[in-house]
């Protein structure tokens, strides 16, 4: 059953990956991503990890994505006309690509060679309460930083995108 | 049929990856670029939660968190600079956002 699961929201992350490169019109790729997005929040669900899989669906799916649409439409965003990038990324990018995944796949197979098995249930320590009680002894000062880092980036956001007054 | 094996996990999490890469690499419009850095966040998160289950550590989860934080920040600022190009030229191509180079 977890096999079946995994392949079924493997091959659904994948085929979105991919409608997310090869669309041409932004809106197509945007809801693509969220289909990657879906897919693996059930694969967080898979790994033990249920408050993961409650904020990538809440804060990635849902506000991250929705503000790409927000200026997908804004920007009246169309098709993007024909025509890539220059020769040698044209010719050399899939190859280069392929090699990339290649390798990666090598490599993790020869480290993890010894069978290291994933079943669902077994680990249960993916909680809100236990993330929640990491948070704020031992990662306590990251997640204050990260407070300053949010107010910065509204900051920034508001200063970028307001209108000029003279 | 109840279990699967933890490379699997972390080969999926290459491929989504490399197709990061490959929107990244092949697209010229701003906003689809910007998108597949999303691709890419999220295919490392997936590697770092199943690090975090391997371990049987929570630590890999908080960083997965600390990485949505930062992209949800990121997003904020990106997107607001991407209206910000569109003001000044009615194009999202990132082959005319050269001048800096000049």
């Amino acid at each position: 059953m977890d096999a079946v699961l995994f392949l079924v929201f493997a091959a659904i992350a994948v085929a979105c990956g991919i409608s997310v490169v090869v669309q041409r019109h932004p809106i197509t790729s945007a809801i693509s991503l969220i289909g990657v997005m879906g897919a693996l929040a059930v694969l967080y669900l898979l790994l033990g990890a249920e408050f993961l899989a409650a904020v990538q669906v809440v804060v990635y799916a849902g506000a991250i994505m929705v503000l790409f649409i927000f200026v997908i439409m804004l920007l009246n965003a169309g098709v993007e006309p024909p025509g890539g990038r220059s020769w040698p990324v044209r010719l050399l990018g899939l190859p280069m690509l392929v090699i990339l995944v290649g390798l990666l796949s090598f490599v993790i197979r020869r480290v993890f060679a010894g069978g290291e098995e994933v079943r669902f249930g077994a680990f249960t320590k993916g909680g809100p309460r236990e993330i929640g009680r990491l948070l704020f002894t031992d990662y306590l000062l990251p997640f204050e930083v990260t407070s300053v880092l949010i107010l910065v980036a509204i900051l920034g956001a508001v200063v970028l995108a307001r209108k000029e007054i003279d | 049929m109840d279990s699967v094996p933890l490379s699997w996990y972390l080969i999926l999490s290459a491929v989504l990856f490399a197709l990061g890469v490959a929107g990244f690499l092949f697209r010229r419009n701003l906003i689809t670029i910007f998108m597949s850095i999303e691709l890419m966040l999220n295919a490392v998160n997936l590697s770092f939660i199943a690090f975090a289950y391997k371990l049987n550590q929570v630590d890999g989860q908080i960083f997965a968190f600390f990485v949505m934080v930062v992209a949800a920040a990121e997003a904020a600022v990106g997107l607001a600079i991407i209206l910000t190009v569109f003001k000044s030229r009615p194009s999202l191509a990132v082959d005319e956002v050269n001048t800096l180079k000049y």
